[in-house]
């Protein structure tokens, strides 16, 4: 979220579009219920459902899953030929002067540098054109047909009304009641905020979806703003937390890259990372890159990284692909590449795509451990749990490991919310059984390893044998001792470089990420958590939820990253002259000394209004990107691309259907389905009764919402003879799930391209354990193919077929695999450690 | 069963058993039944137990009832069946209610009041039995619906409050002409008693030489 | 703590004896139910199982996204949720709560025939103590909106208890407590009007011109009440009774009939007795016996004559 959860109060209009807040975030969705009653606020819902947010909706849209672009570039074109932009706002805050190069192009759905063989792009026709200073060159006037904003509106022309209907399927008068109440919130005073989540990641233009909404937001003024912002609704507890500490496998943490292979030295890894400015003046604050990076190097090696050896550079891995994501690593589990895995606080046989090819990959491993605080389906892969996990244990030779994690409630940290917040929690109960804390396993498998390295040696055991490890229990770090360490603190005495006056004592804990130097003398695990954890004490266990001028931030409530904001490019809520837009609501303003208000100023505090420095101090501009430059895959501009399973055609440009740049292994090409087989829309989702896999093992909530089953209109489950409540088969091109059919109203055919098109919803919480009924899993069906950037699976749109059928044969599961005790009873295949 | 010489035999003694099976069935289901009709009555809720006991037999007695009854129904009824006398005996009812039954027109076996108690309980018992199975919680309380229930639980009451008003005649009745407890209790009755309450059945049994209690009985009568 | 909410009841099952009536100092509470701010989450649903411990029988998916498919004993609310489409083919999802009403005039508590089983507070909250139920099921009969389930383990009715637990001790019930949007809200009734004025005040704004308080006269008004966006047709909410009543045949029953009755028993009594004063008995005399007794010699003599 740029904004807070509180914020969202602050709203005159709220889009839920990609998620189903008062779904999957009942609590968050308070806020939406607030912007309405105290606000009067309007509630938008565009979604392929009529979803429980739908229902308190002031305006419901039905759209094809995996055509939001469409849509919101219809939205763009609506705004821009309206003349419903903020122009002041864009003019001054966002790229839509700068000149874009000569060589930049778009045609028939590719993007100029198209590497067909390589299903990528050479981005450098990218970008600006730039002057002798090296300078974006800019025309205020945007006369220049070369300049973004003519750029964007020539592009998204080509989708008219009829155009996003067409492809949409969206009705024309409901999609245009949307447009003229969006362009409503152009006006200065006005903030539309945007509420999503995985219904947007979740498609092969997963990333590209949330940026066709981000520009929407830069158009009418809307990011920075009380109320505003592009809001990611994060879908577990502490999901922002996996991304910012960096466990994506081409991140570190703080949003730092791994190296790859071809930066073998740390000089050449810079080169790319040094961000000077595009425009005179700017701030670009990621040319501290290096402070930050030394900080986390000192953080992980200690005084084994020293100017000498390039900060311990060559003990990082180097990436030799673009990245191991979770798709790749069971393409190489399948191709015997991969052999062992290691599956913290994770269920992929429910959670990624194509079950079978998990399955398959599972079994294909010398070893899997398990950590988790559940028996979860993975752990229990290669058990035959009759049609709903049809193993043969006795054909499989993967070695389990199970390894009994603690549970939130049962151990001290903190989790990171949606809003950025750092909260701590406490140990609220004892760990039941064997089960330990995820810090005394990890811990437990490093001093292993480290005494074997240093016993035996090793091909390259410096990384491992130098890595600090300063706990005062080696065999269990403390959380605290841990959040120390991401905050950071002083190696040696810190002096300001501009006075010289002291600033930080040696091991001082870090007060914020300014104090970070790239000379060795501060080290940080995770430079945009510096604040969190300093010698006043844990900025995470604050409790105190003053909210000084109910503008919905609660400055001492926990903390924020980075440096306790709350409201991102907060310096974009005020006008150039740094008055506030919203006059009623202000977020920050400009004192004549300096910048004051409810937040933490995103900008230099003392920076005058008249120094013209931009407000999006992280971009080397300073303005907001409506041209994307090289940082998106598949284009600097939005496209809508089919997905990769569809039932229909690219009407804009048929020879290009799908994302060009999403990567497709060979093995799964032949596992997508056409719509000649297939010929219903699927889309999974989470039901507010359950939360993912896990609440399946819980009674209450297996009382809830006991079993699998799929959600179908009406005229789709007359078309074929299926009973509210009936058994049908739902099948694509990679498995086959039986369960109930839900026949609702609440999902209509779509007149997608001039034929019907129906939809079928599958809910995703049942598996083969725990308390609820056994089902297969919506992943069964799902496609193995990702978003070209990020590469989150394509979750939301692939084909189906759905079949009246009678129920599966029932299979005691409970009397099956487990003995009387609930142990497994093929334990003999089970290791220990 | 032995009779005292010279008397004349009433009721069989499966007649006085089914007899007072009957009775007391609905006598227990008079009590519990009131106990939960109103609440002046629900003391009587102790005489079963506690209120969930007394809930629980009620239903059960009443199968009883209805079981219990359909035997004396059985035994009953051909002499139950009406006739010209009844018409000419209720309207001497002036006469029977002032004691002066030697000026009342003869009957059979039963006569018209008798007769009025039996039809009474005969039509009102199934309508209970029926009804009372709708508002049966435990085995039939999904079985219809609210409304349905509803009518029945107003329809069992009402037939109830007939049923008792007709019992408490029948007791009265029972208590009034002295020797009919005797009957009801041993089976027998003096000549005298036939020939004062029921003078065409005693006639009836003098001619045919039956003991009693029907003519066609075939054993002889006895000095 | 049974003992001291004795005092409190206004109302008592079965009983005919003046209430107590010092602890009069309280105000009526009310739960409202904001049926357009409600998002059919079950958080409510989940905390009632959790504060009374509650847990039904998991079923089977049903067709419904109502689980369980229906109140039983262990299920004292349940989130009902009905696909509605108006004449111009506008889709509302209406989502409802469905529990007991607390009625002012509460039905259950007139069919009851069980003393102190079904008894309500001065707070108006109407609550079922067990260890008086006798299990007839006569609430069930007596309750205009269908809530009280009989349990076949115990024989004893179940249904919402607005908490009376916690509310005796100033908290507010479990799904208030619980509830994310603040759909349910707790306290006086007057507040509780208050604030559903305003609320429909701006459900007409946003053009729900029908919106109102479902408060229903016909039972005394209700200490749970909803706003609804139709306050003209609350059967749209799977099937909320349009205008609840007690039954006219309950009415009859545990009304009309009771007297009558009572009437009607003593009046055959009294009568059999001053009967039996005036008339006397009826015995059989020696001349009916000497009647009688000639009749036989007669028959015996014809007899043996033809013999």
């Amino acid at each position: 979220m740029t904004n807070t959860w509180q914020d969202i109060k602050n709203a005159n209009v709220v889009i839920v579009m990609g998620g189903n807040a008062a779904e999957a975030h009942p609590c968050g969705f308070k806020w939406v219920v607030e912007a309405k009653i105290e606000n009067k606020a309007k509630l938008i819902v565009v979604d392929p459902r009529f979803t429980r947010t739908a229902s308190v909706a002031d305006v419901y849209a039905p759209i094809r899953p995996g055509t939001d672009i469409a849509f919101l570039s219809g939205l763009m074109r609506y705004l821009l030929t309206n003349d419903a932009i903020q122009h002041e706002y864009v003019r001054a805050y966002t790229n839509a002067s700068l000149i874009v190069k000569d060589g930049f192009a778009f045609e028939d759905g590719l993007f100029s540098g198209y590497n067909e063989e390589k299903r990528s792009y050479d981005k450098s026709s990218w970008d600006y054109e730039l002057d002798e200073q090296g300078y974006a060159k800019s025309d205020d006037t945007w006369q220049n047909p070369r300049c973004v904003i003519n750029l964007l509106k020539s592009h998204v022309d080509r989708y008219t009304p009829e155009m996003v209907s067409r492809i949409c399927g969206t009705p024309q008068d409901k999609y245009l009641e949307i447009c003229k109440l969006i362009a409503t919130t152009s006006a200065p005073d006005k903030a539309l905020t945007s509420l999503f989540a995985l219904g947007w990641t979740q498609h092969s233009v997963g990333a590209q979806n949330i940026r066709t909404m981000a520009m929407v937001q830069l158009l009418l003024g809307n990011i920075g703003v009380a109320g505003g912002g592009m809001n990611a609704l994060r879908g577990h507890s502490n999901i922002q937390g996996l991304t910012d500490i960096g466990l994506l496998s081409a991140s570190l943490p703080g949003y730092m890259n791994m190296p790859k292979d071809s930066e073998v030295t740390f000089d050449k890894y810079m080169e790319t990372k040094l961000f000077k400015p595009l425009r005179p003046g700017q701030t670009s604050y990621w040319q501290n890159y290096r402070k930050f990076f030394v900080s986390f190097q000192k953080a992980m090696f200690g005084s084994a990284a020293t100017a000498e050896n390039n900060w311990a550079y060559d003990y990082l891995p180097k990436l030799d692909v673009d990245g191991y994501d979770i798709l790749r690593a069971f393409e190489m589990m399948n191709n015997k590449q991969m052999n062992g895995y290691i599956c913290q606080g994770f269920n992929p046989m429910q959670a990624f795509p194509d079950r079978g090819k998990i399955r398959r990959g599972l079994s294909n491993l010398k070893y899997l451990v398990v950590m988790d605080p559940l028996d979860t389906e993975t752990a229990n892969f290669w058990q035959d749990y009759g049609p709903q996990n049809p193993s043969k244990p006795t054909e499989i030779q993967t070695e389990v490991f199970q390894l009994p994690t603690t549970c939130f409630a049962e151990e001290n940290g903190t989790l990171v919310n949606s809003a950025r917040w750092l909260q701590w929690h406490w140990k609220a109960a004892d760990a039941p059984g064997q089960a330990k804390t995820d810090l005394w396993i990890i811990a437990g498998l490093y001093n292993r390893m480290k005494a074997m390295y240093a016993k035996d040696g090793g091909a390259f055991p410096d990384a491992l044998l130098n890595l600090t490890w300063t706990y005062a229990d080696p065999h269990e770090p403390e959380p605290e001792e841990v959040a120390k360490e991401m905050n950071g603190r002083a190696l040696a005495d810190v002096n300001d470089p501009a006075t010289g006056a002291p600033l930080l004592k040696a091991g001082q804990q870090l007060d914020a990420f300014a104090q970070l130097r790239d000379d060795g003398t501060t080290m940080s695990g995770c430079w945009i958590f510096a604040g969190s954890f300093t010698d006043k004490g844990n900025m995470t266990a604050r409790r105190d939820a003053t909210d000084p001028r109910e503008a919905g931030i609660a400055p001492n409530w926990a903390w924020a990253w980075p440096a306790n904001r709350r409201i991102l490019y907060n310096r974009a809520s005020a006008n150039p002259e740094g008055k506030a837009w919203n006059p009623a609501k202000p977020v920050i303003e400009w004192n004549g000394s300096k910048w004051v208000g409810v937040d933490v100023p995103d900008y230099g505090p003392t920076v005058k209004p008249s120094d013209s420095v931009g407000p999006f101090i992280m971009n080397q501009e300073g303005q907001a990107r409506l041209f994307a430059r090289g940082l998106m895959n598949e284009g600097p501009f939005p496209e809508h691309y089919e997905p990769f399973e569809s039932p229909s055609e690219n009407v804009l440009h048929p020879k290009v259907k799908n994302n060009p740049a999403a990567r497709l292994f060979a093995s799964d090409k032949e596992h997508m389905g056409a719509s000649a087989d297939f010929p219903y829309v699927g889309t999974t989702y989470r039901l507010t009764e359950h939360f993912h896999y896990w609440t399946k093992h819980a009674l209450i909530n297996a009382i809830l919402q006991p079993e699998e089953f799929v959600e179908i209109g009406e005229a789709l489950a007359k078309e074929k003879g299926i009973e509210q409540g009936g058994w049908v088969k739902v099948s694509s091109k990679r498995g086959q799930v039986i369960c109930k059919a839900f026949v609702t109203k609440r999902i209509k055919p779509l007149m997608v391209d001039g034929k019907p098109t129906h939809v079928i919803g599958c809910p995703i919480h049942w598996g083969f354990t725990g308390v609820a009924r056994k089902g297969y899993g919506a992943n069964t069906l799902t496609p193995f193919v990702g978003d070209a950037n990020t590469n989150t699976p394509e979750f939301k749109a692939f084909l189906l077929n759905i079949e009246k059928t009678s129920a599966p044969p029932a299979v005691d599961v409970a009397q099956g695999p487990r003995d009387a005790q609930g142990v497994p009873k093929s334990l003999t295949k089970m290791g220990s450690l | 069963m032995s009779y005292p010489k010279g008397t004349i035999v009433r009721n069989s003694t499966l007649t006085l058993v089914n007899h007072w099976i009957t009775g007391l069935c609905f006598v227990l289901l008079t009590l519990s039944g009131l106990a939960m009709f109103h609440p002046v009555f629900f003391w009587l809720s102790n005489l079963f137990g506690s209120g969930q006991w007394m809930r629980a037999l009620h239903p059960w007695l009443g199968v009883c009832l209805i079981v219990s009854f359909l035997g004396l129904f059985i035994q009953f009824w051909r002499d139950n069946l009406w006739n010209r006398d009844d018409v000419e005996w209720a309207k001497s009812l002036d006469k029977v209610l002032d004691n002066r039954e030697e000026e009342v027109p003869p009957v059979g076996r039963f006569n018209a009041g008798q007769k009025a108690v039996f039809w009474g309980m005969a039509l009102i018992i199934p309508v209970l039995f029926v009804t009372g199975i709708l508002i049966w919680e435990v085995y039939f309380g999904d079985a219809t619906s609210i409304e349905t229930q509803r009518v029945a639980v107003l329809i069992h009451s009402m037939a109830a409050i007939g049923a008792i008003l007709i019992w408490i005649t029948h007791v009265y009745a029972a208590l009034w002409v002295k020797g009919s407890m005797r009957a009801m209790l041993h089976g027998w009755v003096t000549p005298g008693w036939a020939h004062r309450h029921h003078r065409k059945w005693f006639r009836s049994l003098v001619a045919s030489g039956s003991p009693g209690p029907t003519p066609d009985s075939t054993a002889k009568f006895r000095d | 703590m049974a003992d001291l909410q004795s005092q409190d009841y206004i109302r008592r099952s079965a009983t005919n004896l003046t209430p107590p009536s010092v602890r009069h100092h309280e105000l009526e509470v009310a739960k409202l139910i904001d049926v357009s701010r409600c998002i059919g989450c079950k958080a409510c649903q989940s905390a009632c199982m959790e504060w009374n411990n509650l847990r039904p029988e998991m079923e089977e998916f049903q067709g419904a996204y109502e689980n369980p498919h229906d109140l039983n004993p262990g299920t004292w609310t349940l989130m009902r949720f009905a696909e509605y489409e108006d004449e111009q083919g506008n889709l509302e999802w209406l989502i409802r709560k469905d529990g007991c009403m607390h009625c002012e005039d509460p039905g259950c508590l007139k069919a009851c025939p069980a003393p102190g089983a079904i008894v309500q507070y001065a707070n108006g909250i109407v609550d079922f103590i067990s260890e008086n139920c006798i299990g007839c099921g006569y609430c069930v009969k007596g309750c205009p909106f269908n809530i009280p389930r009989i349990s076949a383990q115990d024989h004893k009715s179940y249904k919402c208890t607005l908490c009376s637990d916690r509310v005796g001790v100033g908290l507010e019930p479990a799904c208030v407590k619980t509830c994310p949007t603040g759909a349910i809200m707790f306290g006086s009734k007057d507040d509780m009007k208050d604030w559903a004025g305003e609320r429909i005040a701006e459900l007409k704004e946003r053009g729900f011109q029908n919106a109102g308080l479902y408060d229903p006269p016909e039972v005394g008004g209700t200490h749970v009440m909803y706003v609804l966006h139709h306050a003209d047709k609350p059967s749209l909410y799977s099937g909320l009774p349009d205008k609840p009543h007690i039954s006219a045949l309950v009415g009859a029953w545990k009304g009309f009939l009771k007297p009558v009755a009572l009437a009607g028993l003593a009046f055959a009594a009294v009568g059999a007795f001053v009967h039996s004063i005036v008339a006397g008995p009826n015995e059989t005399t020696e001349a009916d016996e000497a009647h009688a007794r000639l009749e036989m010699e007669k028959a015996k003599r014809n007899g043996s004559a033809e013999s």
